[in-house]
């Protein structure tokens, strides 16, 4: 089971260190992460394992939101099915 | 890796351009409930529900979280009651109708429907009485919709039903005027209708379903919107319906997705995908929207139904190949107080009545969600019916109609309802007396497509 994590906001520092820190602390292993930053705009995105995760899905969903709302960051937690089974035939 | 593209589109389809998955429609037999006491027929049908659907919210919520997708409505549709009020004779239906609204309130669903009668060739037991009691049925619930099938391309038009509903609906209207009229918003009369319709008002459970299933169905009317605001307006009509049919196929695998997953968290089979572009009153939800977008200054505009054949044909070319099973309505709906831009259009008189007729017979419903003045009289709701119907039955496809008499209110007024419903101005109508031809009776005969074999 993986999900797509994407962080879209204004650049600041520890953006990168925040959601990471979260995702080790739930146990969510990073598989990738691909990141930009155009104009002042950040943007990431990261592919990451959640086999064995702490706690319940719904509740990391809920947390990166969290953190999200806390940096003035847009935060979404999917799982990747949903990517699969709308680009993919 | 996922394409960083694609994940960013599925990302803005939901944040900006109000993709959603309308409802996730649980669909339950209560053949096995039917009891020559009522209230005992009462008691098992509360039983059933609440046992069978106990899990559906929960479930719902849980899929919306996972892949960050709203699922707008949950809800449910049943047997037509009607088939268990005639093992009740003498009884008031209206005793089903309280049933099925503690049960939808007691799991927190949106809507329960089924309150309905298949009434096109004739009437059985139960069918007059169920009938007679809706007024009465959706004055006194909150979460129920009711519908009646009075005609089929194979059976033709039930002429008595047809001037039944017409006081119906007015009663409907009359009995919950200091509510906006909402009774009449829960109420749509068709022809040909399908067994397996997850949208409301019109969802019931058919005979030949299973015992109990998953129907899901989609909304999307920005996605295509907005996927066609990108293209030059110079881009050929073809280009804008292969564009329609790639965004329908996005859309609707995604319906497919939250259906499977719902069928196998709730173990409970999945039935069908609707493909409707259903709108929202949301600013940027609308299908008239689609069409102005294709070109036109404003929905109502010479060339409307033609933009809506193409979309109604193209949302269904994409859809199909995305999901295993299609079913349902599968088209754009056209309700006019659902939607922003037919409310905009409608109150600058663009659009009238006799033009949304003309769509109806392009697209995968009908006369749906229009306020007419409160002092329409029954035999014009009832021709309205005839005539809506007669496009379905001639065209073997689904009409329906579903006004809003505005009790006390004249034409140009606003009548509102809140939430998708939304609200809108009251549109005028012919008064021209249809009153012999509807109170002649009988049956107008089905026409020669319905020889078949």
């Amino acid at each position: 089971m993986r999900c797509v994590i994407t962080v879209v906001g204004k650049d600041a520092v520890g953006i990168l260190a925040k959601v990471s820190a979260l995702c080790a602390q739930k146990n969510v292993n990073i598989a990738e992460v691909t990141q930009s930053v155009l104009q002042n705009l950040f943007c990431m995105i990261m592919l990451c394992d959640i086999e064995k995760i702490n706690g319940t899905f719904s509740e990391f969903v809920d947390e990166a939101e969290k953190i999200g709302k806390e940096n003035h960051l847009k935060i979404h937690v999917m799982h990747e099915d949903i990517f699969n089974s709308m680009h993919r035939i | 890796m996922i394409n960083t593209h694609d994940i960013l589109e599925t990302i803005s389809m939901i944040q900006d351009e109000n993709l959603d998955i309308r409802t996730v429609t649980m669909g339950i037999s209560l053949i096995d409930c039917i009891d020559s006491d009522v209230d005992r027929a009462c008691e098992k049908i509360y039983q059933k529900i609440t046992t069978t659907a106990k899990d559906l919210v929960p479930v719902a919520n849980e899929i919306e979280k996972t892949y960050g997708i709203p699922i707008i409505n949950k809800r449910i549709s049943v047997t037509p009651i009607a088939l268990l009020a005639a093992a009740c004779p003498g009884e008031n239906p209206v005793k089903f109708a309280l049933t099925l609204e503690k049960a939808a309130q007691k799991i927190g669903v949106n809507f329960i429907g089924g309150y309905s009668a298949l009434v096109q060739k004739g009437f059985s037991h139960g069918d007059l009485e169920l009938i007679r009691s809706i007024p009465e049925a959706l004055a006194a619930t909150e979460h129920l919709c009711a519908s009646v099938n009075i005609g089929s391309t194979k059976a033709g038009l039930n002429m008595d039903a047809i001037a039944l509903m017409g006081g119906v609906i007015r009663e409907c209207a009359e009995k919950t005027a200091d509510r906006s009229c909402i009774a009449a918003a829960k109420l749509v009369v068709f022809c040909n209708a399908p067994e397996d319709n997850p949208f409301m008002a019109g969802a019931f459970h058919g005979v030949g379903e299973a015992d109990a299933v998953i129907n899901v169905g989609v909304s999307g009317p920005g996605v295509v919107r907005a996927a066609l605001a990108k293209l030059p307006k110079d881009a050929s009509i073809t280009e804008v319906a292969d564009l329609i049919k790639r965004t329908a196929f996005k859309i609707t695998r995604m319906g497919q997705l939250v259906a499977q997953e719902a069928s196998r968290r709730l173990n409970i089979p999945f039935g069908i995908v609707d493909l409707s572009l259903a709108p929202t009153p949301a600013v940027g939800d609308s299908v008239a929207h689609i069409l102005e977008e294709m070109g036109l200054e404003e929905c109502g505009a010479c060339g409307t139904t033609a933009c809506l054949a193409l979309l109604n044909d193209a949302v269904k070319k994409g859809g199909v190949m995305a999901s295993s099973h299609v079913g349902g309505l599968s088209g754009a709906f056209i309700p006019v107080t659902e939607d922003a831009g037919m409310i905009a259009a409608a109150k600058s008189s663009a659009l009238t009545i006799e033009k949304l007729e003309a769509m109806t017979a392009v697209c995968s419903v009908g006369l749906d969600m229009i306020n007419i003045p409160g002092d329409t009289s029954q035999e014009v709701i009832s021709a309205i019916i005839a005539d809506e119907a007669a496009i379905g039955m001639v065209n073997s496809k689904t009409t329906a109609v579903r006004l809003i008499p505005a009790i006390g209110k004249k034409v140009g007024e606003e009548l509102s309802f809140g939430g998708l419903l939304g609200g809108g101005p009251v549109m005028a109508v012919n008064t021209r007396s249809p009153e012999i031809f509807i109170h002649r009776g009988g049956r107008l005969p089905a026409p020669l497509q319905s020889l078949k074999n």
